[in-house]
Protein backbone atom coordinates (compact mmCIF):
# COMPACT_ATOMS: atom_id res chain seq x y z
CA UNK A 1 0.00 0.00 0.00
CA UNK A 2 1.45 3.30 -1.13
CA UNK A 3 0.54 6.26 1.11
CA UNK A 4 1.54 9.80 0.21
CA UNK A 5 1.70 12.50 2.87
CA UNK A 6 0.97 15.84 1.27
CA UNK A 7 -0.35 19.33 1.98
CA UNK A 8 -1.05 22.48 0.04
CA UNK A 9 0.68 24.76 2.50
CA UNK A 10 4.32 24.18 3.37
CA UNK A 11 5.54 23.63 6.91
CA UNK A 12 2.39 21.95 8.21
CA UNK A 13 4.18 18.79 9.37
CA UNK A 14 4.49 16.44 6.38
CA UNK A 15 8.00 15.31 7.24
CA UNK A 16 7.23 15.01 10.96
CA UNK A 17 4.28 12.76 10.22
CA UNK A 18 6.09 10.77 7.51
CA UNK A 19 9.17 9.87 9.56
CA UNK A 20 7.27 9.03 12.74
CA UNK A 21 4.47 7.12 11.04
CA UNK A 22 6.94 5.10 8.97
CA UNK A 23 8.92 4.27 12.11
CA UNK A 24 5.78 3.07 13.89
CA UNK A 25 4.61 0.98 10.92
CA UNK A 26 8.07 -0.55 10.49
CA UNK A 27 7.87 -2.07 13.97
CA UNK A 28 5.47 -4.71 12.71
CA UNK A 29 5.27 -4.43 8.90
CA UNK A 30 7.79 -4.15 6.08
CA UNK A 31 7.90 -0.41 5.42
CA UNK A 32 9.67 1.97 3.05
CA UNK A 33 9.92 5.70 3.68
CA UNK A 34 10.57 7.60 0.43
CA UNK A 35 11.44 11.31 0.63
CA UNK A 36 10.07 12.87 -2.55
CA UNK A 37 10.47 16.50 -1.45
CA UNK A 38 13.43 16.45 -3.81
CA UNK A 39 14.00 20.23 -3.76
CA UNK A 40 14.33 20.32 0.03
CA UNK A 41 14.56 16.75 1.41
CA UNK A 42 14.54 16.67 5.22
CA UNK A 43 13.48 13.17 6.29
CA UNK A 44 17.16 12.22 6.50
CA UNK A 45 17.62 14.68 9.36
CA UNK A 46 15.35 12.46 11.48
CA UNK A 47 16.13 8.99 10.15
CA UNK A 48 19.71 7.95 10.78
CA UNK A 49 20.42 4.75 8.93
CA UNK A 50 23.22 2.82 7.31
CA UNK A 51 23.75 3.82 3.69
CA UNK A 52 23.25 0.78 1.45
CA UNK A 53 23.51 2.32 -1.98
CA UNK A 54 23.81 5.51 -4.01
CA UNK A 55 22.23 5.94 -7.42
CA UNK A 56 23.03 8.92 -9.61
CA UNK A 57 19.87 9.91 -11.44
CA UNK A 58 20.32 11.41 -14.90
CA UNK A 59 18.17 13.05 -17.49
CA UNK A 60 18.60 12.87 -21.24
CA UNK A 61 19.27 16.07 -23.16
CA UNK A 62 20.14 16.44 -26.85
CA UNK A 63 23.60 17.54 -27.89
CA UNK A 64 24.26 19.11 -31.27
CA UNK A 65 26.54 17.19 -33.64
CA UNK A 66 27.73 19.95 -35.94
CA UNK A 67 29.36 17.58 -38.45
CA UNK A 68 26.19 15.57 -38.97
CA UNK A 69 23.84 18.58 -39.11
CA UNK A 70 22.58 19.78 -42.52
CA UNK A 71 21.01 22.92 -40.98
CA UNK A 72 17.61 21.93 -42.35
CA UNK A 73 15.98 24.03 -39.61
CA UNK A 74 13.35 21.46 -38.59
CA UNK A 75 14.40 21.01 -34.95
CA UNK A 76 13.60 24.43 -33.41
CA UNK A 77 9.87 24.22 -34.22
CA UNK A 78 9.75 20.61 -32.93
CA UNK A 79 10.71 21.86 -29.46
CA UNK A 80 7.74 23.22 -27.51
CA UNK A 81 9.98 24.48 -24.73
CA UNK A 82 12.28 26.69 -26.85
CA UNK A 83 15.22 24.56 -25.73
CA UNK A 84 16.55 24.15 -29.30
CA UNK A 85 17.29 27.38 -31.13
CA UNK A 86 19.11 28.28 -34.32
CA UNK A 87 21.61 31.12 -34.38
CA UNK A 88 22.93 31.55 -37.90
CA UNK A 89 24.82 28.36 -38.74
CA UNK A 90 24.65 27.08 -35.18
CA UNK A 91 22.08 25.04 -33.31
CA UNK A 92 22.04 25.78 -29.62
CA UNK A 93 20.51 23.50 -26.97
CA UNK A 94 19.46 25.07 -23.66
CA UNK A 95 19.47 22.11 -21.23
CA UNK A 96 17.56 23.97 -18.48
CA UNK A 97 14.54 24.31 -20.76
CA UNK A 98 14.62 20.73 -22.09
CA UNK A 99 11.91 18.30 -20.92
CA UNK A 100 13.67 15.19 -22.32
CA UNK A 101 10.87 14.35 -24.74
CA UNK A 102 13.35 13.14 -27.40
CA UNK A 103 11.28 14.72 -30.22
CA UNK A 104 14.08 16.81 -31.77
CA UNK A 105 16.55 13.97 -31.43
CA UNK A 106 14.41 11.24 -32.97
CA UNK A 107 12.79 13.43 -35.63
CA UNK A 108 16.11 14.88 -36.87
CA UNK A 109 16.65 13.45 -40.40
CA UNK A 110 20.44 13.50 -39.94
CA UNK A 111 20.52 12.12 -36.37
CA UNK A 112 22.47 15.25 -35.49
CA UNK A 113 20.95 15.68 -32.01
CA UNK A 114 21.95 12.53 -30.09
CA UNK A 115 20.66 12.36 -26.52
CA UNK A 116 23.24 12.47 -23.76
CA UNK A 117 22.95 11.92 -20.04
CA UNK A 118 23.16 14.95 -17.72
CA UNK A 119 23.06 14.94 -13.92
CA UNK A 120 19.62 15.25 -12.33
CA UNK A 121 20.04 14.27 -8.70
CA UNK A 122 20.96 11.54 -6.26
CA UNK A 123 18.87 8.68 -4.89
CA UNK A 124 20.29 7.22 -1.67
CA UNK A 125 19.08 4.08 0.04
CA UNK A 126 19.39 3.51 3.79
CA UNK A 127 18.35 0.99 6.39
CA UNK A 128 17.47 2.19 9.90
CA UNK A 129 16.51 -0.69 12.20
CA UNK A 130 13.40 -2.18 10.55
CA UNK A 131 12.80 0.75 8.24
CA UNK A 132 13.97 1.06 4.65
CA UNK A 133 14.54 4.69 3.73
CA UNK A 134 15.19 6.22 0.31
CA UNK A 135 16.06 9.88 -0.09
CA UNK A 136 15.94 11.67 -3.40
CA UNK A 137 17.77 14.98 -3.84
CA UNK A 138 17.55 17.27 -6.85
CA UNK A 139 20.74 18.95 -8.07
CA UNK A 140 20.59 22.66 -7.21
CA UNK A 141 19.69 24.93 -10.12
CA UNK A 142 17.52 22.39 -11.94
CA UNK A 143 13.94 23.52 -12.44
CA UNK A 144 12.01 20.30 -12.84
CA UNK A 145 11.43 18.11 -9.82
CA UNK A 146 8.93 15.79 -11.51
CA UNK A 147 11.39 13.66 -13.56
CA UNK A 148 13.38 12.84 -10.43
CA UNK A 149 10.19 12.08 -8.50
CA UNK A 150 9.13 9.69 -11.28
CA UNK A 151 12.52 7.96 -11.23
CA UNK A 152 12.39 7.64 -7.43
CA UNK A 153 8.97 6.01 -7.62
CA UNK A 154 10.33 3.56 -10.22
CA UNK A 155 13.21 2.85 -7.85
CA UNK A 156 10.68 2.03 -5.13
CA UNK A 157 8.76 -0.21 -7.56
CA UNK A 158 11.95 -2.10 -8.42
CA UNK A 159 13.32 -2.59 -4.93
CA UNK A 160 10.38 -2.46 -2.55
CA UNK A 161 7.35 -3.70 -4.49
CA UNK A 162 6.55 -6.33 -1.87
CA UNK A 163 6.76 -4.00 1.14
CA UNK A 164 3.47 -3.71 2.98
CA UNK A 165 3.75 0.05 3.31
CA UNK A 166 5.44 2.70 1.19
CA UNK A 167 5.21 6.10 2.88
CA UNK A 168 5.91 9.03 0.54
CA UNK A 169 6.97 12.41 1.97
CA UNK A 170 5.65 14.73 -0.76
CA UNK A 171 6.63 18.27 -1.77
CA UNK A 172 4.33 21.16 -0.72
CA UNK A 173 1.94 22.95 -3.06
CA UNK A 174 -0.68 21.60 -5.43
CA UNK A 175 1.23 21.82 -8.70
CA UNK A 176 3.36 19.48 -10.87
CA UNK A 177 5.75 18.21 -8.18
CA UNK A 178 3.00 17.47 -5.65
CA UNK A 179 0.90 15.77 -8.31
CA UNK A 180 3.85 13.64 -9.47
CA UNK A 181 4.44 12.53 -5.89
CA UNK A 182 0.82 11.65 -5.12
CA UNK A 183 -0.66 10.37 -8.35
CA UNK A 184 0.49 6.74 -7.95
CA UNK A 185 -0.56 6.54 -4.28
CA UNK A 186 -3.35 4.26 -3.05
CA UNK A 187 -4.19 6.73 -0.32
CA UNK A 188 -3.17 10.28 0.53
CA UNK A 189 -2.94 11.87 3.97
CA UNK A 190 -3.34 15.64 3.75
CA UNK A 191 -1.88 17.41 6.76
CA UNK A 192 -2.95 20.93 7.62
CA UNK A 193 -2.99 23.44 10.45
CA UNK A 194 -6.15 25.08 11.82
CA UNK A 195 -5.53 28.58 10.45
CA UNK A 196 -7.15 30.35 7.46
CA UNK A 197 -3.91 29.81 5.48
CA UNK A 198 -3.93 26.11 6.33
CA UNK A 199 -7.61 25.76 5.51
CA UNK A 200 -7.46 27.59 2.19
CA UNK A 201 -4.48 25.55 1.01
CA UNK A 202 -6.11 22.35 2.30
CA UNK A 203 -9.18 23.09 0.17
CA UNK A 204 -6.90 23.38 -2.90
CA UNK A 205 -5.21 20.09 -2.01
CA UNK A 206 -8.62 18.43 -1.54
CA UNK A 207 -9.74 19.62 -4.98
CA UNK A 208 -6.49 18.29 -6.44
CA UNK A 209 -7.02 14.85 -4.86
CA UNK A 210 -10.59 14.74 -6.13
CA UNK A 211 -9.31 15.68 -9.58
CA UNK A 212 -6.82 12.80 -9.39
CA UNK A 213 -9.46 10.47 -7.99
CA UNK A 214 -7.34 9.30 -5.05
CA UNK A 215 -8.95 8.54 -1.67
CA UNK A 216 -7.65 10.74 1.12
CA UNK A 217 -8.06 11.69 4.76
CA UNK A 218 -6.94 14.69 6.78
CA UNK A 219 -4.70 15.17 9.80
CA UNK A 220 -4.85 18.48 11.66
CA UNK A 221 -1.52 19.45 13.15
CA UNK A 222 -0.96 22.12 15.84
CA UNK A 223 -4.52 21.70 17.03
CA UNK A 224 -5.16 24.54 19.47
CA UNK A 225 -3.84 27.44 17.39
CA UNK A 226 -6.12 29.37 15.03
CA UNK A 227 -9.77 28.31 15.10
CA UNK A 228 -12.01 25.32 14.45
CA UNK A 229 -13.22 26.30 10.95
CA UNK A 230 -11.39 23.31 9.51
CA UNK A 231 -13.68 20.91 11.42
CA UNK A 232 -16.76 22.53 9.87
CA UNK A 233 -15.12 22.31 6.46
CA UNK A 234 -14.35 18.57 6.86
CA UNK A 235 -17.88 17.87 7.98
CA UNK A 236 -19.43 19.89 5.15
CA UNK A 237 -17.25 18.17 2.57
CA UNK A 238 -17.68 14.74 4.18
CA UNK A 239 -13.93 14.24 4.56
CA UNK A 240 -12.45 11.73 7.00
CA UNK A 241 -10.57 13.33 9.90
CA UNK A 242 -7.82 10.87 10.77
CA UNK A 243 -6.35 12.57 13.82
CA UNK A 244 -5.61 15.85 15.56
CA UNK A 245 -2.07 16.47 16.77
CA UNK A 246 -2.12 18.98 19.63
CA UNK A 247 -0.03 22.14 19.41
CA UNK A 248 2.90 22.17 21.77
CA UNK A 249 5.98 24.32 21.99
CA UNK A 250 7.91 21.30 23.29
CA UNK A 251 7.07 19.38 20.10
CA UNK A 252 8.25 22.33 17.99
CA UNK A 253 11.48 22.52 19.95
CA UNK A 254 12.03 18.76 19.68
CA UNK A 255 11.41 18.91 15.92
CA UNK A 256 13.93 21.75 15.57
CA UNK A 257 16.69 19.47 16.88
CA UNK A 258 15.84 16.70 14.46
CA UNK A 259 14.47 14.44 17.22
CA UNK A 260 11.81 11.78 16.70
CA UNK A 261 8.50 12.51 18.42
CA UNK A 262 7.31 8.89 18.48
CA UNK A 263 7.80 7.43 21.97
CA UNK A 264 8.62 10.94 23.29
CA UNK A 265 5.17 12.61 23.40
CA UNK A 266 2.21 10.47 24.42
CA UNK A 267 -0.37 12.80 22.84
CA UNK A 268 1.53 12.54 19.56
CA UNK A 269 1.77 8.73 19.82
CA UNK A 270 -1.97 8.58 20.30
CA UNK A 271 -2.64 10.51 17.08
CA UNK A 272 -0.10 8.39 15.24
CA UNK A 273 -1.76 5.20 16.45
CA UNK A 274 -5.16 6.39 15.21
CA UNK A 275 -3.71 7.00 11.76
CA UNK A 276 -1.95 3.61 11.71
CA UNK A 277 -5.17 1.85 12.72
CA UNK A 278 -7.04 3.53 9.88
CA UNK A 279 -4.35 2.55 7.37
CA UNK A 280 -4.39 -1.04 8.58
CA UNK A 281 -8.15 -1.17 8.07
CA UNK A 282 -7.69 0.08 4.51
CA UNK A 283 -4.90 -2.30 3.48
CA UNK B 1 12.14 50.56 -8.82
CA UNK B 2 13.58 47.85 -6.61
CA UNK B 3 12.27 44.31 -6.69
CA UNK B 4 12.55 42.32 -3.45
CA UNK B 5 11.69 38.60 -3.39
CA UNK B 6 10.78 36.89 -0.13
CA UNK B 7 11.56 33.14 -0.10
CA UNK B 8 12.51 30.51 2.44
CA UNK B 9 13.40 27.12 0.96
CA UNK B 10 11.32 25.42 3.64
CA UNK B 11 7.60 26.08 3.69
CA UNK B 12 5.73 27.48 6.68
CA UNK B 13 8.54 29.63 8.08
CA UNK B 14 6.41 32.78 7.92
CA UNK B 15 7.03 34.30 4.48
CA UNK B 16 3.47 35.51 4.01
CA UNK B 17 3.28 36.93 7.55
CA UNK B 18 6.51 38.85 6.96
CA UNK B 19 5.38 40.07 3.53
CA UNK B 20 2.07 41.22 5.03
CA UNK B 21 3.77 43.19 7.80
CA UNK B 22 6.31 44.80 5.45
CA UNK B 23 3.58 45.66 2.95
CA UNK B 24 1.62 47.35 5.69
CA UNK B 25 4.69 49.43 6.68
CA UNK B 26 5.51 50.46 3.10
CA UNK B 27 1.95 50.46 1.75
CA UNK B 28 2.18 53.90 0.17
CA UNK B 29 5.23 53.11 -1.91
CA UNK B 30 4.96 49.56 -3.22
CA UNK B 31 3.14 46.99 -5.28
CA UNK B 32 2.85 43.49 -3.78
CA UNK B 33 2.62 40.23 -5.70
CA UNK B 34 1.87 36.69 -4.55
CA UNK B 35 4.03 34.34 -6.62
CA UNK B 36 3.19 31.24 -4.57
CA UNK B 37 0.58 30.60 -7.24
CA UNK B 38 -0.35 27.02 -6.31
CA UNK B 39 -0.90 27.80 -2.62
CA UNK B 40 -1.46 31.56 -2.60
CA UNK B 41 -2.48 33.00 0.79
CA UNK B 42 -1.84 36.75 0.76
CA UNK B 43 -5.40 37.45 -0.37
CA UNK B 44 -6.55 36.24 3.07
CA UNK B 45 -4.76 39.23 4.63
CA UNK B 46 -5.10 41.86 1.90
CA UNK B 47 -8.81 41.33 1.10
CA UNK B 48 -8.25 42.15 -2.57
CA UNK B 49 -10.98 43.40 -4.89
CA UNK B 50 -10.00 42.64 -8.46
CA UNK B 51 -10.06 45.56 -10.87
CA UNK B 52 -8.65 43.43 -13.67
CA UNK B 53 -9.04 39.66 -14.20
CA UNK B 54 -7.23 37.79 -16.97
CA UNK B 55 -7.15 34.19 -18.13
CA UNK B 56 -3.71 32.69 -18.55
CA UNK B 57 -3.08 30.12 -21.28
CA UNK B 58 0.24 28.38 -21.60
CA UNK B 59 1.47 25.16 -23.10
CA UNK B 60 -0.52 22.44 -24.82
CA UNK B 61 -1.79 18.95 -24.20
CA UNK B 62 -2.25 16.28 -26.84
CA UNK B 63 -5.72 14.99 -27.70
CA UNK B 64 -6.38 11.97 -29.94
CA UNK B 65 -9.48 12.02 -32.11
CA UNK B 66 -10.99 8.54 -31.57
CA UNK B 67 -12.60 8.62 -35.03
CA UNK B 68 -9.26 9.14 -36.74
CA UNK B 69 -7.00 6.92 -34.57
CA UNK B 70 -5.92 3.79 -36.50
CA UNK B 71 -4.49 2.06 -33.43
CA UNK B 72 -0.91 1.83 -34.73
CA UNK B 73 0.52 2.48 -31.24
CA UNK B 74 3.39 4.61 -32.53
CA UNK B 75 2.47 7.51 -30.24
CA UNK B 76 2.27 5.29 -27.16
CA UNK B 77 5.62 3.67 -27.96
CA UNK B 78 7.41 6.99 -28.39
CA UNK B 79 5.85 8.98 -25.55
CA UNK B 80 8.54 9.44 -22.88
CA UNK B 81 5.96 10.29 -20.24
CA UNK B 82 3.83 7.15 -20.60
CA UNK B 83 0.88 9.45 -21.14
CA UNK B 84 -0.77 7.47 -23.94
CA UNK B 85 -2.74 4.32 -23.12
CA UNK B 86 -4.72 1.78 -25.12
CA UNK B 87 -8.51 1.86 -24.78
CA UNK B 88 -9.95 -1.02 -26.78
CA UNK B 89 -8.43 -0.79 -30.25
CA UNK B 90 -7.47 2.86 -30.12
CA UNK B 91 -5.33 5.12 -27.99
CA UNK B 92 -6.06 7.89 -25.54
CA UNK B 93 -3.97 10.61 -23.87
CA UNK B 94 -4.04 10.78 -20.09
CA UNK B 95 -4.03 14.52 -19.64
CA UNK B 96 -2.41 14.43 -16.19
CA UNK B 97 0.65 12.63 -17.53
CA UNK B 98 0.95 14.58 -20.80
CA UNK B 99 3.95 16.92 -20.69
CA UNK B 100 2.78 18.87 -23.74
CA UNK B 101 5.84 18.17 -25.89
CA UNK B 102 3.83 17.54 -29.06
CA UNK B 103 6.09 14.70 -30.24
CA UNK B 104 3.08 12.43 -30.85
CA UNK B 105 1.49 15.09 -33.09
CA UNK B 106 4.46 14.90 -35.46
CA UNK B 107 4.50 11.09 -35.44
CA UNK B 108 0.84 10.23 -35.99
CA UNK B 109 0.40 8.83 -39.54
CA UNK B 110 -3.37 9.35 -39.37
CA UNK B 111 -3.29 13.01 -38.36
CA UNK B 112 -5.47 12.10 -35.38
CA UNK B 113 -3.68 14.23 -32.79
CA UNK B 114 -4.34 17.88 -32.01
CA UNK B 115 -2.58 20.12 -29.50
CA UNK B 116 -5.08 22.49 -27.90
CA UNK B 117 -3.72 25.27 -25.68
CA UNK B 118 -4.24 24.85 -21.95
CA UNK B 119 -5.95 27.19 -19.54
CA UNK B 120 -3.45 27.39 -16.68
CA UNK B 121 -5.33 29.74 -14.39
CA UNK B 122 -6.32 33.32 -13.78
CA UNK B 123 -4.36 36.33 -12.63
CA UNK B 124 -5.66 39.52 -11.09
CA UNK B 125 -4.73 43.12 -10.40
CA UNK B 126 -6.54 44.11 -7.22
CA UNK B 127 -7.14 47.01 -4.88
CA UNK B 128 -6.51 46.05 -1.27
CA UNK B 129 -7.52 47.31 2.13
CA UNK B 130 -3.87 48.37 2.64
CA UNK B 131 -4.21 50.85 -0.23
CA UNK B 132 -1.44 49.26 -2.30
CA UNK B 133 -2.15 47.14 -5.38
CA UNK B 134 -1.81 43.35 -5.25
CA UNK B 135 -1.07 41.24 -8.31
CA UNK B 136 -1.99 37.62 -7.66
CA UNK B 137 -3.08 34.47 -9.41
CA UNK B 138 -4.91 31.24 -9.09
CA UNK B 139 -3.47 28.16 -10.73
CA UNK B 140 -6.14 25.83 -12.08
CA UNK B 141 -6.56 22.54 -10.19
CA UNK B 142 -4.18 19.99 -11.69
CA UNK B 143 -2.68 22.57 -14.07
CA UNK B 144 0.97 22.58 -15.11
CA UNK B 145 3.21 25.50 -15.86
CA UNK B 146 3.19 27.17 -12.45
CA UNK B 147 6.62 28.62 -13.31
CA UNK B 148 5.20 30.37 -16.36
CA UNK B 149 2.30 31.76 -14.35
CA UNK B 150 4.80 33.07 -11.77
CA UNK B 151 6.76 34.79 -14.54
CA UNK B 152 3.56 36.29 -15.93
CA UNK B 153 2.33 37.57 -12.56
CA UNK B 154 5.72 39.03 -11.72
CA UNK B 155 6.12 40.82 -15.04
CA UNK B 156 2.63 42.31 -14.73
CA UNK B 157 3.39 43.43 -11.17
CA UNK B 158 6.64 45.04 -12.29
CA UNK B 159 4.91 46.93 -15.08
CA UNK B 160 2.21 48.04 -12.64
CA UNK B 161 4.76 49.31 -10.10
CA UNK B 162 6.34 51.38 -12.86
CA UNK B 163 2.96 52.74 -14.01
CA UNK B 164 2.06 53.63 -10.44
CA UNK B 165 5.57 55.13 -9.96
CA UNK B 166 6.19 53.08 -6.83
CA UNK B 167 9.75 52.55 -5.64
CA UNK B 168 9.31 48.91 -4.58
CA UNK B 169 7.88 45.61 -5.73
CA UNK B 170 7.58 43.04 -2.95
CA UNK B 171 7.24 39.43 -4.09
CA UNK B 172 5.95 36.57 -1.91
CA UNK B 173 7.57 33.44 -3.34
CA UNK B 174 7.06 29.66 -3.19
CA UNK B 175 8.79 27.13 -0.99
CA UNK B 176 11.43 24.90 -2.55
CA UNK B 177 14.19 25.70 -5.01
CA UNK B 178 12.58 24.52 -8.27
CA UNK B 179 10.85 26.14 -11.19
CA UNK B 180 8.47 28.61 -9.46
CA UNK B 181 11.29 29.85 -7.20
CA UNK B 182 13.71 30.18 -10.11
CA UNK B 183 11.00 32.12 -12.00
CA UNK B 184 10.46 34.46 -9.07
CA UNK B 185 14.22 35.09 -8.69
CA UNK B 186 14.76 36.05 -12.30
CA UNK B 187 15.28 39.82 -12.46
CA UNK B 188 15.12 40.40 -8.68
CA UNK B 189 17.28 43.11 -7.05
CA UNK B 190 17.33 41.63 -3.55
CA UNK B 191 16.22 38.49 -1.73
CA UNK B 192 14.74 38.35 1.75
CA UNK B 193 15.04 34.88 3.24
CA UNK B 194 12.77 33.92 6.12
CA UNK B 195 14.02 30.98 8.10
CA UNK B 196 13.48 29.36 11.49
CA UNK B 197 15.92 27.69 13.86
CA UNK B 198 15.43 24.03 13.00
CA UNK B 199 17.84 21.61 11.36
CA UNK B 200 15.35 21.22 8.50
CA UNK B 201 15.01 24.94 7.83
CA UNK B 202 18.76 25.40 8.14
CA UNK B 203 19.46 22.72 5.55
CA UNK B 204 16.81 24.18 3.24
CA UNK B 205 18.26 27.68 3.67
CA UNK B 206 21.69 26.49 2.63
CA UNK B 207 20.35 24.82 -0.51
CA UNK B 208 18.39 27.99 -1.31
CA UNK B 209 21.51 30.12 -0.90
CA UNK B 210 23.38 27.90 -3.36
CA UNK B 211 20.63 28.62 -5.86
CA UNK B 212 20.56 32.38 -5.17
CA UNK B 213 24.31 32.59 -5.71
CA UNK B 214 23.84 31.36 -9.26
CA UNK B 215 21.77 34.52 -9.84
CA UNK B 216 24.25 36.77 -7.96
CA UNK B 217 21.47 38.54 -6.08
CA UNK B 218 22.28 40.14 -2.70
CA UNK B 219 20.37 38.66 0.22
CA UNK B 220 19.20 39.39 3.73
CA UNK B 221 17.70 37.03 6.30
CA UNK B 222 15.17 37.05 9.13
CA UNK B 223 15.13 34.24 11.70
CA UNK B 224 11.53 33.69 12.72
CA UNK B 225 10.65 31.93 16.01
CA UNK B 226 14.33 32.42 16.92
CA UNK B 227 13.78 31.47 20.58
CA UNK B 228 12.42 27.99 19.73
CA UNK B 229 16.02 26.84 19.49
CA UNK B 230 18.55 29.53 20.46
CA UNK B 231 21.55 27.29 19.71
CA UNK B 232 20.53 26.74 16.11
CA UNK B 233 19.69 30.47 15.79
CA UNK B 234 23.28 31.26 16.79
CA UNK B 235 24.60 28.70 14.32
CA UNK B 236 22.51 30.20 11.52
CA UNK B 237 23.74 33.72 12.36
CA UNK B 238 27.36 32.55 12.24
CA UNK B 239 26.72 30.97 8.88
CA UNK B 240 24.99 34.11 7.53
CA UNK B 241 27.99 36.20 8.53
CA UNK B 242 30.41 33.74 6.96
CA UNK B 243 28.69 33.65 3.57
CA UNK B 244 27.87 37.38 3.48
CA UNK B 245 24.11 37.48 4.05
CA UNK B 246 22.89 40.41 6.12
CA UNK B 247 21.00 39.31 9.23
CA UNK B 248 18.13 41.77 9.67
CA UNK B 249 16.26 40.49 12.71
CA UNK B 250 15.40 37.68 15.09
CA UNK B 251 11.66 37.46 15.66
CA UNK B 252 10.53 35.68 18.79
CA UNK B 253 7.90 32.96 18.90
CA UNK B 254 4.78 35.01 19.55
CA UNK B 255 1.10 34.12 19.33
CA UNK B 256 0.56 37.53 17.67
CA UNK B 257 1.41 35.79 14.39
CA UNK B 258 -1.32 33.16 14.81
CA UNK B 259 -3.80 35.79 16.01
CA UNK B 260 -2.99 37.95 12.99
CA UNK B 261 -3.43 35.13 10.45
CA UNK B 262 -6.59 33.90 12.13
CA UNK B 263 -8.12 37.37 11.92
CA UNK B 264 -6.91 38.19 8.43
CA UNK B 265 -4.53 40.89 9.70
CA UNK B 266 -0.84 41.70 9.63
CA UNK B 267 1.04 41.51 12.95
CA UNK B 268 1.65 45.25 12.71
CA UNK B 269 -2.10 45.74 12.97
CA UNK B 270 -2.59 43.23 15.78
CA UNK B 271 0.12 44.64 18.04
CA UNK B 272 1.31 47.95 16.66
CA UNK B 273 3.43 48.90 19.65
CA UNK B 274 5.55 45.78 19.41
CA UNK B 275 5.78 45.04 15.70
CA UNK B 276 5.71 48.44 14.02
CA UNK B 277 9.24 49.40 15.12
CA UNK B 278 10.59 45.91 14.36
CA UNK B 279 9.23 45.73 10.82
CA UNK B 280 10.08 49.37 10.13
CA UNK B 281 13.69 48.55 10.99
CA UNK B 282 13.57 45.43 8.78
CA UNK B 283 12.17 47.44 5.88
CA UNK B 284 14.81 50.15 6.33
CA UNK B 285 17.47 47.45 6.36
CA UNK B 286 16.06 45.86 3.23
CA UNK B 287 16.11 49.15 1.36
CA UNK B 288 19.87 49.32 1.92
CA UNK B 289 20.59 45.85 0.50
CA UNK B 290 22.31 46.05 -2.86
Amino acid sequence: MRIAIASGKGGTGKTTLAVNLATLLAETKSTLLLDLDVEEPNSGIFIKGKELGVHKAVRMVPQWDQKACSLCGKCPPYCRYNAVIRLGDYIMVLPELCHSCHACSELCPEAALPMQAMPLGTIRQYRADNLDFVESRLDIGLEQASPLIAQSLSYADQHFATHQYQILDSPPGTSCAMISATKTADYVILITEPTPFGLYDLSLAVQTMRHLGIPFGVVINRWGIGNSDVLDYLEREDIKLLAKIPHSREIASSYSKGSMLYHAFSEFDEALQQIATHLEARS
Amino acid sequence: MKEIVCISGKGGTGKSSVVSALSWIARENLVVTDCDVDAADLHLIFAPVARQTEEFHSGIKAVIDPDKCIGCALCAQKCRFDAIVKRGKIFEVQALDCEGCGYCYHLCPAGAITLPEQAVGQWYISDTRFGCSLVHARLGIGADNSGKLVAKVKNEAKALAQRETKDFLLVDGSPGIGCPVISSLSGADAVLMVTEPSLSAQSDLQRLWELIQKFRIPAACIINKADINPDISVQIKKWLKKVGIRHLADLDYDTDFQIAITNGKSVTEVNYAKWHPIFTAIWDGLKEIQ
